[in-house]
């Protein structure tokens, strides 16, 4: 069996794969009805997903006898920025009060997104309100 | 010699990853791109060290190459299973809950690192901070125990980095 013809299968159930998890991500992010179950779906497709069909490029450019390793540096700046905009997602639901309130952590006073100054609390509420 | 290497080089590892992205960048390994890139990773952090005025003490490359590809492993297990939840778990049999995980490092790298770990790994989001640094907010999609997460997160990721920053 030629190295090309192995690139070509690996190629196509690298796409399957990255293919059946970003589906997967996307009836989660339908399916579930909390704002913060449902930001567990899209940090899912944007690691296996997007990782394998990133996998998927890389063997088709073997097989076509290229070699291109760009793919490698999505990957890395993926995994980077995914955590931090999921984070400014969880902060902003937290701080809407749409989701459950959290408890209060065990050695400090409360937690950082609600930890405002007085004045903005009540600027908060008064719009939310 | 060592402070004058210092000098042109405050960190160290930012100039290899500088390097080796700006080879990635071209597509093609060539001597001059190295040189290009070598070159780039020393004036990038010569130029902005006044702004990252701390360095953590010590860091070890080979532990963080294990802990790598033990994040790796564990997002690929940990992606089945979510997909199962999500495709055979109906929202009323749900149970999500609020993990709290008292930290017990103090590096902010280091607190940066198991954050963004506990994100990538399906099932549970690191969400927030506490004003003083001392614990960390972590949302679970589905635990009937979330004592449980709390020491796996301790136990696997927490210890290692601590091994990594020590």
């Amino acid at each position: 069996m030629s190295v090309e013809l192995l690139a070509t299968f690996a190629t196509g159930i690298a796409l399957l794969i990255g293919a059946v998890f970003t589906l997967v991500g996307a009836i989660g992010l339908l399916k579930f009805d909390d704002s913060m179950t449902r930001l567990h779906a899209p940090t899912k497709v944007g690691t296996v997903g997007v990782g394998s069909l990133l996998l998927a490029s890389v063997f088709h450019s073997l097989a076509l006898g290229e070699h291109s390793y760009h793919e490698l540096l999505i990957m890395a700046f993926l995994f980077v920025t995914a955590p931090i905009s999921a984070n400014f997602i969880a902060k902003v639901n937290i701080h809407k009060q749409s989701c459950q309130v959290p408890p209060a952590p065990p050695s400090d006073d409360t937690w950082s997104t609600l930890d405002v100054p007085e004045a903005d609390r009540v600027a908060f509420e008064d719009k939310a309100g | 010699m060592t402070a004058a290497l210092r000098w042109i080089m405050p960190h160290p590892f930012l100039t290899l990853i500088l390097t080796i992205v700006w080879t990635l960048l071209q597509n093609d390994i060539s001597a001059g791109m190295v040189v290009f890139g070598l070159i780039l990773g020393i004036i990038i952090p010569w130029s902005t060290s006044i702004w990252w005025p701390d360095t953590p003490k010590s860091f070890k490359l080979g532990k963080m190459f294990t802990y790598s590809l033990i994040v790796m492993w564990d997002i690929m297990v940990a992606n089945v299973q979510v997909a199962w939840i999500v495709l055979t778990r109906p929202n009323s049999k749900l149970r999500p809950a609020w993990v709290i995980v008292p930290l017990e490092l103090r590096q902010p790298e280091a607190i940066t690192i198991l954050a963004g770990t506990i994100t990538l790994t399906p099932g549970t989001v690191s969400a927030d901070l506490s004003d003083e640094g001392h614990s960390l907010l972590v949302h679970a999609l589905d635990t009937d125990d979330p004592d449980a997460v709390r020491d796996e997160i301790k136990h696997r990721y927490e210890r290692r980095l601590k091994e990594i920053f020590a």
